[in-house]
């Protein structure tokens, strides 16, 4: 059984169908990657996964189980997390401290005994401490730990927003272009860490990438998307040279959709 | 600079960062708790009163400060709290011990209750349904005249606790210690919030409503638990200040209350314990140098015209003004800025303490 299916979904914005009857499944286990041009309704695929958006029609199912009953903070705790296309960090908080709110669906304790601070808080404290430290060893945040977000460069704050997703231990991983705006050789750790959250967390990724050298690098199969409309599924090589893409990405030449 | 060589996660779990920090806050205690024996009565009502300021701002500051939710409403907040201990004493003839705690828990339901509606309410229209509460507040005092006493007013009885009398007159001492009590409680409560899972979902709403949803914050659960703490707190505050007052009516809990306590918590310092402890001691005895600057001023000059009345109101502005344009975080803000200076000396540069922009911050999502 598919993880994650889109069925037939649509949704439009006072007249414009950002999305049109788009259907596909990703596998468990799967990295899965969303292609086009800017404003071809990539970013509001996923926000009509996180359920910030409702479509008009069709039906999203995660494990078999619809999601258009849920409320978008009922999403991670069946196993959702994802990053945004626009960096959203908890900007007051240390590095730390975002990656422990990341723990926020694996809480047990009731308000009343945190303001008492039972020793069972504390037990739980510890273990999401331990949990988020796995996930600054796993990024190579050390240097950061203490730092508010505030003040970290760019490409520093896009690894913690992938670590807070990663602290939620999720079964699906929705990733908005994890490498924009990245140097060559950061965008070759995220292609790293993106292998490693698949064979060694065993987290299945869908995720959204123009960077077409990390996206053949990375991911199984590709869905090509233009104008809300689905252009082609198949594997990233299949569908840099489908001729429709190519068409859809007119002006870049003829080295298909490779910026 | 001190570093701090943490050896296991309880460190960062502890209430202090280390021990000479533990050391100093209970020196602090230590000389807050003998102070009655180096000053007169009138001074120690004035600290009690400073303690009694610095509860309500603590509540508001767990609300504006950690949860970013604003509030013009708290005076009425107080107000249910003092209402409900000093009835429940005189009506129910129950004992302070327990009418106290109930009046926190009343003004928590009533925060809760509003908080449910206003949810969806940010920044300036959650500040103007607030502000509406304040003013229905004043008139809801009115109309309830059976209970309340309306516009004569309601007698706040002694506090009695097992035969010991805590009037503020004739035990100043006592009904001092009793205020510091509830501070210290109040303290702790506020600072286990801040380091449990709670106290960061209130920060994950404050700096991003939408990627707090997305690690699993439900919004409108976590901002009615905000208010009822915010305002329990609150009107726990609200029933020492009618013990304090020994009497009080519609016309004490008015919107200037509500806009004093926000005025405080900013002068203090957002988002830290401290700001509204220094933000109560600027609201308490900013009047009393007024005074005596005004004394100083009319022996020394003779004349009376040189404060004109409500001289208090304007320096409070002028001082928020100023705060607000010179230094965003408040007195503690300033206070960790010379410590770290010092700390730092001589390898401080002006730079690191430049404000920064927040980078990249869109509701684009929305
Ligand atoms: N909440 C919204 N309200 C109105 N229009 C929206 C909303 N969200 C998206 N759109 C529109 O839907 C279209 C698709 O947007 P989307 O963000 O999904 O594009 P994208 O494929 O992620 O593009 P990019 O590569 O630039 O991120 C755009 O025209 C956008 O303006
Ligand atoms: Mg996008």
């Amino acid at each position: 059984m598919s993880l994650l299916e889109l069925e037939d979904v649509t949704i439009s914005f006072g007249g414009l169908t950002a999305v049109e009857s788009a259907s596909f499944a990703v596998n468990p286990g799967e990295v899965f990657a969303l292609v086009g041009p800017n404003g071809a309704g990539k970013s509001t695929i996923f926000n009509l996964v996180s359920r910030y958006c409702t479509p008009s029609g069709g039906d999203i199912r995660f494990e078999g189980k619809s999601l258009l009953g849920s409320a978008p903070h009922d999403i991670p705790r069946l196993g959702i997390a994802r990053t945004f296309q626009n960096i959203e960090l908890f900007e007051h908080a240390t590095v730390l401290q975002n990656l422990l709110i990341g723990r926020h669906t694996h809480r047990r304790s009731n308000a009343i005994s945190e303001i008492l601070h039972l020793p069972g808080v504390r037990e739980e404290e510890r273990r999401h401490r331990l949990a988020a430290e796995k996930v600054i060893d796993f990024l190579d945040l050390q240097p950061y730990r203490e730092s508010r977000i505030m003040g970290l460069p760019y490409g520093v704050r896009k690894i913690v927003e992938l670590g807070r997703a990663l602290a939620v231990e999720p079964k699906l991983l929705l990733l908005d272009e994890p490498a924009s705006g990245l140097s060559a050789e950061e965008t070759d750790d995220v292609a790293f860490w993106i292998e490693d959250i698949r064979n060694v967390m065993g987290i299945t990724v869908l995720m959204v990438e123009h960077d077409m050298g990390l996206v053949s690098a990375v991911s199984d199969r590709v869905l090509a998307l233009a104008d809300g409309k689905t252009l082609v599924i198949g594997t990233p090589q299949e569908v840099q040279t489908d001729p429709a893409v190519i068409e859809a990405y007119i002006g870049l030449g003829d080295e298909g959709v490779d910026e | 600079m001190r570093v701090v060589f943490k050896t296991s996660y309880d460190a960062d779990l502890g209430l202090f960062v280390h021990r000479y920090q533990a050391f100093w806050y209970f020196l602090l205690l230590a000389a807050a708790v003998v102070l009655p024996f180096v000053m007169n009565d009138f001074w120690i009502g004035e600290v009690a009163l400073m303690l009694i300021w610095a509860i309500a701002g603590m509540g508001l500051m767990l609300l504006v400060g950690h949860a970013g939710q604003p509030s013009l409403g708290h005076a009425a907040f107080m107000a249910v709290g003092a209402y409900t201990n000093v009835i429940l004493q005189t009506s129910l003839g129950w004992p302070f011990l327990v009418s106290f705690p109930l009046s926190g828990c009343a003004a928590a339901l009533a925060g809760a209750l509003l908080a449910l509606p206003t949810a969806r309410l940010h920044g300036i229209y959650l500040a103007i349904a607030t502000l509406a509460v304040s003013v229905l507040a004043e008139d809801g005092i009115v109309m309830l005249a059976p209970w309340t006493g309306g516009v004569s007013g309601i007698f706040a009885p002694d506090i009695n606790i097992f035969g010991v009398g805590f009037n503020r007159y004739v035990n100043a001492p006592g009904f001092y210690w009793l205020t510091l009590g509830v501070a210290v409680l109040v303290v702790l409560g506020y600072r286990n919030i801040l380091r449990s899972p709670l106290g960061r979902s209130l920060v994950a709403v404050r700096d991003s409503e939408v990627s707090a949803q997305a690690i699993g914050v439900n919004l409108a659960w976590t901002k009615a638990v905000a208010f009822a703490l915010s305002c329990g707190v609150t009107g726990l505050a609200g029933a020492l200040m009618g013990h304090f007052a020994g009497v009080f009516n519609h016309e004490t809990f008015t919107i200037f209350l509500s806009i004093t306590l926000l005025m405080m918590i900013v002068i203090g310092g957002l988002g830290s314990i401290h700001g509204a402890f220094l933000g109560a001691i600027v609201i308490t005895f900013l009047p009393l140098v007024i005074s005596i600057v005004r004394e100083f001023l009319n022996e020394r000059f003779g004349t009376a015209s040189v404060m004109p009345p409500g001289i208090e109101t304007a320096a409070f502005g002028a001082i928020l003004i100023a705060f607000i344009l010179l230094e965003p975080m408040g007195i503690y803000g300033r206070w960790v800025k010379i410590r770290t200076y010092f700390e730092l000396f001589p390898f401080c540069r002006r730079d690191m303490f430049r404000r920064q922009r927040g980078y990249l911050r869109t509701e684009r999502i929305r």
